[in-house]
């Protein structure tokens, strides 16, 4: 049966009613994630396979409080539900998922979506958390009251979605879809929410004791905080411990292949692509995913248990001081392992304000591949003496370096939050859910998700942009007769000469202007791209730092170095980052005005450096 | 009183929702996630600089809401209930 002509059952429920976990279970690895049309909300869709043969198309909306929508999700989920949606056509049957332990909440949501006047099924879910907190529902009395079918779901059994698959199978098949009369209910929706409460449920206390214990521990004002230092800690202690070995194992594997096919081919420009441009460029985009996933494994666990919004409740009043959320800590945090997986993980932040300043901060944070050439700069032209009793005058430097990225982020995104003005206050009311033990399923295609995001949408684009940066630096070639590195003939190499008078004023010379060009692809390759264009040879990155350095030192001038040290806290020095921010964003003016302030940022803070170190006697 | 002023752990139930002017969105949602008359309250946490945000417990759920937020919601104390609250505590230490 074709995808169109499926019967179409659409998910809706408040957020952290488990939707998505059911969801999972419902649809297993037959999921398609995308975007809705002309919008950067995730539209999740998925097969399930009923009991005698019949298959569903099965959507998960966007979480919603309420049809009067606060977010662009919450619009997306209303205008689906009432197949207003353009391209989405109504769904014949709306599964409301409510969490069994927070009627209260959920049920006035169901009792809004009754004025859809749409057939309708309510799932009870997380049954199993229900009845270890003693909460009796009698759900034939709920779904009698309510007007509409209720069954008991558990999205972290097996088979804790048979009863529900079952039922959903009955009504098409007796074509109950069509005779199912769902009105709108009269009078207020609280109070028709109690009194379906009263009528049905009996619960012994309002919250679960192991939710208050944890609460009081994990929100401590002192101890939430060491806890949550801790916890952060931990993640980025076991993001660089796993991810370092398999990202120099992918590194490993792409030169060894680009040597095979290096040996396997005679010399000319097709070997040069496919080793220089398209080898070289797989394994760019590869070399990311270590990072990503074991960053989202951790990420989900913490969202999936309900801590997550814990350390945005201790950090809120913090992070808001500088046009930020709570929730901008993470993303800003992993960011300073690299840009990328950074970016990407903003999407657990709701506010789209929000998420687009702290999309903008992120590059200014100090990521790994800015280390190698910090290192080699400082190791060049920071003399290594100890100041002020003790310090050591290098460590002070990378110090610094770190905190000017951090300071500005706080500055840029301070500024942004003046100058975008809207008027509107940024709500933070944000759910404090129960917590729960995350469900493997949920983590493993959640995960799957993620890297499948980053090699579609962006592994595309830094594969072009590798290939066109070959193009740039191998061609035109160099002549028989030539005196110079091949580089220097290049369209690179005429790109770099013309920037040296745009760069003059920041004290750069035509080496370092075309060595910033291949350093697009990734900031750390500047250093192995200037050993290129002083014409060294050397086998790998620690021995071209090495050869450099007495180059440079007689070379350079320590304007030109502290100049293009804090270059590189600003510049949009990369390609992958770019095009996350395009991709997350969804938006091209985003995007390039990105790259405008980065690049401006860069430009004036290296002019002042230079300027002022020069007439400090140091040019 | 208004919510932001409730001392920790004092429960209390809702008043009224304060909109400020006319269309005001946060009100709005504040009363479609609980925050309706008669609706039991309790401030459970605050976070760790300038006490903010709070942590309330509305209902079965629990919320956190920065003081202006918290400043729309006027709620009155449950005198009763507290001394229960602190009688079953003590009988149980």
């Amino acid at each position: 049966m074709s995808e169109a002509s499926l019967p179409r059952i659409a998910l809706i429920g408040n957020p952290n009613s488990g939707k998505t976990a059911l969801f999972n279970l419902l649809t297993g690895s037959r999921q398609k994630v995308a975007n809705y049309a002309g919008v950067t909300v995730e539209r999740k869709e998925g097969r399930m396979l009923g009991e005698g043969g019949r298959n569903y198309a099965v959507l998960d909306l966007p979480g919603a409080y309420s049809l009067t929508p606060a977010s662009l999700e919450e619009a997306v989920a209303r205008d689906v539900c009432r197949g207003f949606y353009p391209g989405e056509p109504a769904p014949d049957l709306l599964v409301c998922v409510v969490d069994a332990t927070n009627l209260r909440l959920h049920l006035r949501f169901v009792l809004e979506l009754k004025s859809l006047g749409r057939p309708m099924l309510v799932a009870l879910n997380q049954m199993d958390a229900a009845r270890r907190r003693g909460i009796g529902i009698d759900v034939a009395a709920l779904s009698r009251e309510l007007g509409l079918p209720v069954v008991e779901t558990v999205a972290v059994h097996g088979d804790g979605a048979k009863e529900l698959i079952r039922k959903v199978d009955a009504m098409f098949a007796a074509g109950d879809i069509d005779a199912q009369q769902v009105l709108p209910v009269q009078g207020d929706l609280h109070a028709e929410a109690r009194r379906l409460i009263e009528a049905s449920v009996r619960m012994p206390r309002r919250t679960a004791r192991i939710d208050d214990a944890l609460d009081r521990w994990l929100l401590h004002p002192v101890f939430g905080l060491l806890v949550l230092a801790a916890v952060m800690f931990l993640m980025f202690q076991a993001v660089y411990a796993w991810a370092t070995p398999m990202m120099d194992a992918i590194e490993a594997g792409t030169a060894w292949l680009g040597h095979a096919v290096e040996q396997a081919m005679p010399d000319g420009p097709l070997r040069s692509l496919l080793v220089n441009g398209i080898i070289a460029g797989l394994g760019g985009v590869v070399v990311f995913l270590p990072q990503i996933l074991i960053l989202f494994f951790f990420i989900l666990i913490l969202e999936e248990s309900g801590y997550l919004p814990r350390a945005a409740f201790l950090l809120d009043r913090t992070m808001s001081a500088a046009g930020l959320s709570g929730r901008s800590f993470i993303p800003l945090l992993s960011s300073f392992a690299c840009a990328v997986p950074g970016i990407m993980a903003t999407r657990s932040i709701q506010d789209p304000r929000d998420r687009l300043a702290t999309i903008l901060v992120a590059p200014l944070m100090t990521c790994s591949a800015r280390l190698p050439v910090y290192a080699l700069l400082i190791a060049a032209f920071i003399p290594q003496r100890k100041i002020w009793g003790g310090l050591e005058l290098q460590g002070l430097v990378l110090f610094a370096l770190y905190m000017a990225g951090i300071a500005s982020a706080l500055v840029v995104s301070w500024v942004m939050k003046r100058w975008r003005r809207d008027g509107g206050e940024h709500p933070l009311l944000l759910e404090l859910p129960s917590y729960r033990l995350p469900h493997w399923r949920d983590l493993m295609i959640g995960l799957y998700e993620r890297a499948m995001i980053f090699l579609k949408r962006v592994g595309g684009i830094i594969l072009a942009m590798t290939v066109l940066l070959w193009f740039l630096l191998s061609f035109p070639a160099a002549p028989a007769d030539a005196t110079m590195p091949a580089i220097d003939y290049s369209f690179a190499g005429r790109i770099g000469h013309a920037m040296t008078a745009i760069f003059a004023p920041l004290g750069f010379n035509w080496q370092i202007c075309i060595a910033l060009i291949p350093a697009m692809a990734a900031r750390e390759v500047v250093v192995s791209s200037l050993a290129t264009v002083y014409a060294l040879s050397a086998a790998n990155d620690d021995a071209a730092s090495q050869a450099l350095m007495p180059l440079i030192q007689h070379d350079w001038s320590l304007a030109t170095a502290l100049s293009l040290l804090v270059w590189f806290i600003y510049a949009p020095q990369c390609l992958s980052t770019l095009a996350t921010i395009k991709r997350e964003t969804g938006s091209w003016k985003q995007t390039a005005f990105a790259t405008v302030y980065l690049f401006a940022l860069a430009y004036g803070a290296s002019f002042i450096t230079y300027q002022v170190a020069k007439a400090l006697g140091a040019g | 009183m208004r919510l932001m002023d409730l001392p920790k752990n004092a429960p209390a139930v809702v008043v009224a929702v304060h909109a400020l002017g006319e269309a005001d969105a946060i009100a709005r949602r504040l009363a479609e996630i609980g925050f309706v008359p008669g609706e039991p309250v309790e401030v459970r946490a605050a976070g760790p600089v300038g006490r903010e945000p709070l942590m309330v417990q509305v209902g079965y759920t629990r919320f956190a809401l920065r003081r202006s937020e918290a400043a729309r919601v006027e709620v009155t104390p449950v005198m009763e209930v507290t001394v229960a609250v602190v009688d079953v505590e003590a009988r149980a230490a």
